[in-house]
């Protein structure tokens, strides 16, 4: 069974809908450790060697986050620049994420089709997440699908919502088991 | 004429009163002041002292005091720093300077052993006047005023040869056979006294300090620095060596301890005043009947004495790769007798090495060639130094060509910390850190030694005294802090270190609201009030404990801090000077209280609930502290969700 850290990052919870409920969602589930950036580190003082030792302990890293100004919130850019240090994450002897599996588990406020060349956003979310993907491929980290909740302005509904609860908690549960759940694309969310 | 002798210390103060300020003013500087008052108060003038060899013997104690206090400002180590100056110029110094006014003088037809007796008295310079003129100027950290101590500094050690050298120079060898019987024993006796002073200095007279400073009695404390600097010098007097430089063994002994600012502080006023009625006494001395009957012979003895020197100082400074522009500084400085040719020429009569004649006219020609120091310094500042300050830049290369001779400076701290009470270790410890260094003035002694257990730079001493904020270096540091407790203490220090250095950046500790604006009012560049963070920190904690987000709650503890700082300084600028700020006081706090209140309801929980606030939602989830500031919202938004 593989174990599964879930980096969270949202600066405003209370307001939240869709995170709120998907990470409600994980709590104590054998296996998955659940971590809070914003409430761990309300100053963004971040303790890089605790962080680096949760990497370690698990196999499957987990960022999830509401796409803010096509990228995430500022605690998990810290977060990156703090945590994956060179000589851990990359560059020289930095081998030690070689092998793990990362996905993101993100929202956003525009629908499925203003993320693409059509749409107003006028490109795909796989190319504004692009930054994270090279980051996986320089730490030796395989890259997983993301994981994404579109339309949360208009589309906030509860049972939608349940929905994609039940979604996330079902992949989390899969890539515990085996990694071909990895290839299941959850992109299209209508 | 017999006078009382408070109407003699009377005619002494006075005439420094009102003779150095012109002299100042006249750009011509306290010690030429001095020797000008001594000359209109002496014998030839108004003749309104009497007795003055008698006052400047005692007045001598003002160069012996001075040497401390040049002691306590030279460490150990720096002192070891600077044993290439002091051996190598003071040594060719002196020995060159009476190698040629021997030649000199033995050519004039003298005997010579008068010859080489003449020599050694006036190849001394006087420590009191260089070091005096030097310091008004600020010239002491100059590579000349460092080459000019260290050359004095020899000429006190080379004393002791020279006082045990003339009695041999005797020209009818009639009289003594009495000092050599007895040389075992008082070398044994001078290496008694100095070890005593190094070792009793450590341990004696540091654990003595604390427990003086413990009775937090600063009279007691003058007193112990007064007895200690006499009853070195006496100690010293006994076994024949000089008193200068015992005291200043002593203060280089006690430069390491944590007493030194306020010893320093102690001792200065007494060490300037005695300085001062020497000056005059010198002054006064001149013998004007002498000089009246020689006029020429006297002229010629005076230039050529200062001639010698200067040449010699000159020829020294450039094999010593002294920088040309501080060359002539450097021997301009030291181009005169001093005070201690009026020790060895009495001791020389005394012993028939010299005869009346000659005695009283190398006074005359010594003092005169101590006038006209001042002088020929300000002729160096308004004539030669202004030629090289065109040529500045290749001067400047000149000195960094020739790195080895510059000495190693005693920097002083950039920060300054006021009170180490629990409020200022936090702030030292954070600093001490990251190796700023710090100096600390702290008047409680428990809280010193533990800190000097953990190599703390500590000092005793009260930070309301101007001389110890001069001692401490407050003219190079940057920063001041003021953290001790009392309201009252912080703003007189502030006061203070606002008029005398408004260099500083003063950081201050503020005990509440009131406080921290008068603070501001009086010019505190920074202000931060004791219960401010501690009481936000719970509030926060608080409200993490009522469930609220640990980011959130930080985040409100920061809103509310900017608001309330913002509020502080707004309403700073709004107190009037005379409102009479004790009158009432609960009645002014409640006021206060209920104005913030209201401030806070509409400017402050506004600008908390508006981040991350997206439009899709916000009218969703509305906890306790939106329901606050639910009737002053504005729709903004600081931040979209994508």
């Amino acid at each position: 069974m593989h174990k599964i850290l879930v980096i969270f990052a949202h600066p405003a919870l209370q307001k939240s809908i869709a995170h709120k409920s998907l990470f409600n969602e994980i709590q104590n589930i054998e296996g998955i450790t659940c971590h809070d950036l914003y409430d761990t580190y309300p100053d963004s003082f971040i303790d890089i060697k605790h962080e680096q030792s949760l990497l370690l302990n698990h196999d499957i890293i987990v960022l999830q986050f509401p796409l803010y100004w096509y990228s995430c919130p500022a605690i998990l850019k810290e977060w990156q620049d703090l945590v994956l240090e060179h000589g851990f994450a990359y560059g020289e002897n930095g081998d030690k994420l070689v092998g793990k599996k990362i996905m993101l588990a993100i929202s956003t406020g525009g629908s499925a089709n203003s993320y693409s060349t059509t749409g107003y956003n006028e490109h795909d979310i796989s190319q504004f997440l692009l930054p994270f993907s090279q980051m996986s491929k320089l730490c030796n980290l395989e890259y997983l699908p993301p994981f994404v909740v579109h339309d949360i302005h208009k589309r906030h509904d509860a049972e939608r919502i349940t929905d994609k609860t039940q979604q996330y908690r079902q992949l989390l549960l899969k890539l515990q088991q085996n990694d071909d759940a990895a290839t299941t694309d959850m992109e299209s969310n209508q | 004429m017999e006078h009382g002798v408070l109407f003699n210390i009377f005619i002494y103060l006075a005439a420094g009163v009102v003779a150095v300020p012109i002299a100042k003013r006249l750009g011509l500087g306290s010690v030429l002041g001095y020797l000008i008052a001594g000359v209109i108060v002496g014998p030839y003038a108004l003749s309104l002292i009497s007795n003055q060899e008698d006052v400047m013997h005692v007045a001598e104690f003002g160069v012996v005091m001075m040497l401390f206090l040049v002691g306590l400002e030279l460490r150990p180590a720096l002192l070891w720093q600077l044993k290439m100056p002091i051996l190598g110029t003071g040594g060719l110094q002196l020995c060159a300077t009476t190698l040629c006014i021997f030649l000199i003088l033995l050519a004039c037809g003298l005997a010579w052993q008068t010859a080489l007796a003449i020599g050694l008295i006036v190849a001394l310079s006087s420590t009191a006047i260089v070091l005096q003129n030097l310091q008004e100027r600020e010239l002491m950290k100059t590579e000349a005023g460092k080459n000019a101590f260290a050359v004095l500094l020899f000429q006190d050690i080379a004393v002791i040869p020279i006082l045990s050298i003339l009695p041999l120079l005797v020209i009818q060898d009639t009289a003594i056979v009495e000092s050599t019987t007895s040389g075992w024993l008082s070398a044994l006796m001078i290496a008694g006294v100095i070890a005593g002073i190094i070792i009793g200095g450590h341990f004696l007279v540091v654990p003595l300090l604390r427990v003086i400073a413990g009775s937090r009695s600063r009279e007691i404390f003058i007193a112990t620095a007064l007895a200690l600097v006499v009853g070195i010098a006496l100690a010293m007097e006994a076994v024949g060596l000089s008193a200068a430089l015992g005291t200043f063994l002593a203060g280089v002994v006690l430069a390491d301890s944590e007493y030194r600012h306020e010893l320093e502080s102690d001792i200065e006023p007494f060490k300037s005043l005695l300085l001062g009625i020497f000056f005059i006494s010198v002054g006064a001395s001149i013998d004007f009947t002498l000089l009246l009957d020689q006029p020429i012979l006297v002229a010629m003895l005076v230039t050529g004495l200062i001639a010698v020197k200067f040449i010699v100082l000159f020829i020294t400074g450039v094999v010593f790769k002294i920088q040309r522009s501080q060359n002539w500084l450097f021997s301009c400085a030291l181009a005169q007798g001093g005070e201690f040719a009026f020790v060895l020429t009495s001791f020389a009569l005394q012993r028939q090495v010299l005869d009346n004649e000659i005695a009283s006219l190398l006074v005359l020609v010594v003092t005169l060639s101590m006038v006209f120091t001042p002088l020929l310094l300000i002729i160096n500042d308004k004539v030669i130094a202004p030629t090289f300050k065109r040529k500045l830049p290749q001067s400047e290369n000149e000195d960094k060509a020739a790195p080895e001779h510059q000495i190693p400076d005693d920097t002083d701290s950039s920060v300054i910390i006021a009170g180490f009470g629990g409020f200022g270790q936090v702030v030292g410890r954070l600093l001490h850190g990251y190796h700023i260094n710090t100096t600390i003035l702290e008047n409680d002694v428990g809280q010193i030694e533990l800190l000097q257990q953990f190599k703390y730079k500590v000092f005793y001493g009260d930070a309301e005294q101007l001389n110890l904020l001069h001692a401490a270096g407050a003219d190079n540091a940057k920063l001041f802090i003021i953290a001790v407790e009392s309201a009252s203490r912080t703003k007189r220090i502030l006061i203070k270190v606002k008029k005398h250095f408004p260099h500083l950046i003063v950081l201050v500790r503020a005990t509440d609201r009131n406080h921290a604006q008068q603070l501001i009012r009086l010019g505190a560049d920074h202000v931060f009030r004791e219960s401010l963070d501690s009481g936000i920190s719970l509030g926060v904690e608080t409200l993490k404990a009522l469930g609220m987000r640990a980011n959130q709650a930080h985040r409100a503890g920061q809103v509310f801090r900017r608001h309330d700082e913002a509020v502080l300084h707004e309403e700073a600028k709004h107190i009037h000077e005379n409102e009479p700020e004790f009158v009432n006081r609960s009645l002014t706090e409640r006021r206060i209280l209920k104005k913030l209140l209201g401030l806070d309801a509409l400017t402050y929980y506004d600008n908390l609930n508006d981040a991350w606030s997206t439009e899709a939602h916000s009218n969703q989830d509305k906890n306790s502290v939106d329901n606050l500031a639910a009737a002053h919202k504005h729709n903004k938004s600081s931040s979209e969700q994508s």
